[in-house]
């Protein structure tokens, strides 16, 4: 296995960080999340089109850079870092992923330009209430020569923009994945926890829908699921570090008692524990996304791995930056709030902590 | 001819060739079972060791080293894993003492105690810590009081490991009492057979005597037994604990441990517990918990050969380890139960589980305790600011230390 990153991968790193220091500082993610969509469209088309990284795990056939998750990783952790509010989540993982993990060329050839560009922005619906990973309630009908499909998807990343929905369904044979256009389905933007980062339910009625082609449903649903767990395990693994930063050089700077607080063993200590999991977590992710590109096999217990360990620890993360900035941590100019909520939604938006610890016992056959 | 003296010169071997020769050689001689109870086999192993060119790889040739790189160690380190050979007594004197002395030492030391030390013919120990001198090991009062042509040693020290076996041990001691703490202090090499010295096992709370005390009465040193400077002894004890850190970083864990997640699923299974979602989500965290360090250390490794520095970091390792340590003990609590408070005097198993339990607080205490190493992660790795410290540019012999009034 390898866990150290490249010259290039540093560079590729070096190019995010420079154009979201330009673009997506404090100000321009607050001014987003304020907006009617929620996201800076015109970062997402640098980072599609100037940056070209949307398509890093895509092959060159459909126009992507055919990297890998390690490099896609690399761009999670400095979106995650910087609360970049773009559809990436939703659009250049889950539902690049699931075209991919499926077997259908046609969607492949028509969909995966348009994602990796930026110009087409599509996402999965599979969670329902209670099954974040479905396939959960929704039905299939055939109907004619297509589908139609009944039922509620929620929550549903990047569900208010998407273009395309790639929808998992129930049918008699089990999960089928299908293709449905935005214009046929109903969605509410949700009221999230999380400002930066839009949900919608997505409601299907008798929504028309192409089967998408598939030797595998099931596995692919998994296969998408481990995937989005390892890339959100990135953008948390970005966040704990910004967090961390953050309260590091503010418990520099405060003088309290005639003293830098962090000069105080209560707070030293307590970033010195942050720092130790940033540490672990950061060998942890890039394990992960090493498995991905050249283990598959090691790729569902890494999954679950990461989930079981980044969860919680971001969150700590974030609530030791909000705690040591004191009354100052706790006001909505500070950042800190946005990462606490980060932080605490990205930890369960997959399903809660419990699940993650008894998924990955599953997988370890314990 | 031996492999050491076959390419004590020209180009260094091939290392997938080298890797091939230390499994060949460890199948061949590595013991069965190690634990260390006869001294002198220990010593013909080292010997033996040596002989075929796996001691000091990375040590010089003027020593008797084999001059090569890391790679090569950590290689034959790799291969060694498999086994569990009877090199314990050596630890303290490869890891820490032989390095120290090489680093700091006259040509004269070095050649007198180096390559016998490659050899097993001496068994080293480090004399730093003192029963009023832990954490803060710079306050220790140990004196050596220059007297003629020699210096006379009183004291005592604490937490020697295989002070039992030892020939010889890097002391530290206050030579300066005028001077502020750390710069009063003086590193020698201490005959361990001079007359003066007693050597006390210590028995800890695990019921094993790992460690002893040692008693310092007028012992006499020659004046050659300098380890670098006079009074520049912090120095030399800032690079042995370097050294320390390295030496730790890659010793390898036991074979073995009652309390990793094989041994405690399979306990689960015993109880017939493991079906539960509570045991079945404590097992879970319980591997996350060491796979994460696990691939942490491999991390540091791959690092290492690519040219970074480990540097405090070795802090985070040491730090998570100890906390492995303590959720391992609350996780076999829960899942045993009171079956692990009583076994049958035969049971193997059960002492195994109950010596894991009680031999936890070394992990974090030993070696630099956990608080520590927080605060070396804290000034060394994040840049905090240190604490006002009260004895800064104080002579010693005023300041409130140990056992000082």
């Amino acid at each position: 296995m390898r866990l150290v990153l490249t010259e290039e991968q540093q560079a590729l790193r070096a190019a995010v960080r420079d154009l979201l220091t330009d673009r997506a500082a404090s100000a321009q993610v607050r001014a987003a999340m304020e907006s009617e969509t929620g996201v800076d469209r015109d970062l997402w088309t640098r980072l599609g089109r100037d940056l070209d990284v949307l398509g890093l795990v895509v092959p060159e056939e459909y126009g992507g850079a055919g990297a890998g998750h390690v490099e896609r990783a690399v761009v999670q952790e400095e979106l995650g870092r910087a609360l970049a509010p773009t559809p990436f989540l939703g659009s250049a993982v889950l539902a690049t992923d699931a075209l991919l993990a499926l077997d259908d060329e046609e969607a492949r050839r028509e969909l995966l330009p348009k994602l990796v560009s930026g110009e087409l922005i599509a996402t999965v619906a599979v969670a329902e209430p209670g099954t974040p990973w479905g396939p959960g309630a929704t039905t299939a009908t055939a109907s004619g020569d297509g589908w139609t499909l009944d039922g509620i998807k929620t929550p549903v990343v990047a569900g208010d923009l998407a273009d395309v929905f790639l929808v998992v369904a129930t049918t008699p044979e089990g999960p089928v994945w299908f293709r449905v256009e935005a214009a046929d389905v109903e969605r509410t933007t949700l009221t999230t926890l999380d400002p930066t980062r839009r949900l919608a339910r997505v409601v299907l009625r008798g929504a028309p829908a192409r089967k998408l082609e598939s030797a595998d449903p099931a596995g692919a649903l998994e296969r998408v699921a481990d995937l989005a767990t390892i890339a959100l395990a990135a953008e948390q693994l970005g966040g704990l570090q910004r967090v961390l930063e953050m309260a590091t050089d503010y418990a520099k700077v405060r003088v309290q008692f005639g003293r830098a607080i962090g000069s105080y063993q209560a707070v030293k200590h307590g970033l010195a524990d942050v720092h130790s999991d940033w540490e672990l977590g950061l060998s942890a992710l890039r394990y992960a996304a090493w498995a991905a590109d050249e283990a598959p096999d090691e790729v569902p217990v890494a999954a679950a791995l990461v989930a079981t360990f980044f969860g919680p620890a971001y969150f700590k993360a974030a609530e030791a930056c909000v705690q040591y900035h004191g009354g100052i941590g706790y006001t909505w100019e500070h950042d800190a709030h946005l990462y606490y909520k980060r932080a605490k939604s990205t930890e369960l938006l997959f399903g809660a902590p419990g699940r993650d610890r008894a998924r990955l016992a599953d997988r370890l056959g314990v | 001819m031996t492999a050491a003296t076959t390419l004590a010169t020209g180009s260094p071997p091939d290392l997938d060739a080298f890797r091939e020769q230390a499994r060949a050689w460890l199948r061949e001689h590595a013991p069965a079972t190690s634990p260390v109870t006869d001294i002198e086999a220990a010593r013909a192993f080292q010997a033996a060791l040596y002989d075929a060119g796996f001691a000091g790889i990375t040590w010089p040739q003027d020593v008797g080293g084999r001059g090569l790189s890391t790679a090569y160690q950590q290689a034959f380190s790799d291969e060694e894993a498999e086994y569990e050979l009877p090199t314990y007594p050596f630890t303290i004197g490869m890891g820490m003492c032989g390095p120290t002395v090489n680093d700091l030492g006259t040509p004269e030391q070095r050649t007198r105690y180096l390559p016998r030390l490659l050899r097993g013919e001496d068994i080293w120990c480090q004399l730093f810590s003192e029963p009023g001198a832990g954490s803060d090991v710079a306050s220790l009062q140990t004196r050596a009081v220059l007297d003629g042509d020699s210096w006379v040693v009183d004291g005592q020290k604490v937490w020697t490991t295989n002070a039992q076996w030892a020939d010889f041990g890097a002391l530290l001691a206050r030579t300066d009492p005028d001077r502020p703490k750390h710069s009063g202090l003086t590193m020698f090499v201490l005959d361990m057979h001079a007359p003066g010295v007693t050597v006390r096992p210590l028995k800890d709370m695990s019921g094993r005597a790992p460690f002893n005390e040692i008693y310092f009465d007028s012992v006499r040193i020659p004046a050659d037994a300098v380890i670098g400077e006079v009074n520049n002894g912090w120095h030399a004890a800032v690079t042995m604990l370097g050294h320390e850190r390295v030496s730790i970083g890659s010793r390898r864990r036991p074979k073995t441990n009652p309390l990793d997640f094989t041994a405690v699923t399979a306990l689960a299974q015993r109880q017939g517990v493991s079906g539960e979602p509570a045991t079945r989500e404590r097992l879970a965290e319980l591997y996350m918990r060491e796979r994460v360090l696990e691939l942490f250390n491999v991390r540091l490794r791959q690092e290492a050969a690519a040219g970074i520095a480990p540097g405090a970091r070795g802090s985070v390792a040491k730090l998570a380890g100890s906390m492995l340590a303590r959720l391992a003990v609350d996780t076999v609590g829960e899942i045993a139960g009171p079956e692990i408070v009583a076994w049958d005097p035969e049971d193997a198993a059960g002492a195994a589980v109950a010596l894991g339990i009680t031999s936890t607080p070394s992990s974090s205490i030993a070696g630099g305790t956990n608080e520590i190493q927080r605060g070396i992660i804290g000034d060394r790795v994040l840049g905090l600011p240190k604490e006002p410290s009260v004895d800064r540019g104080v002579p010693f012999r005023e300041l409130k230390v140990g056992t000082q009034k």
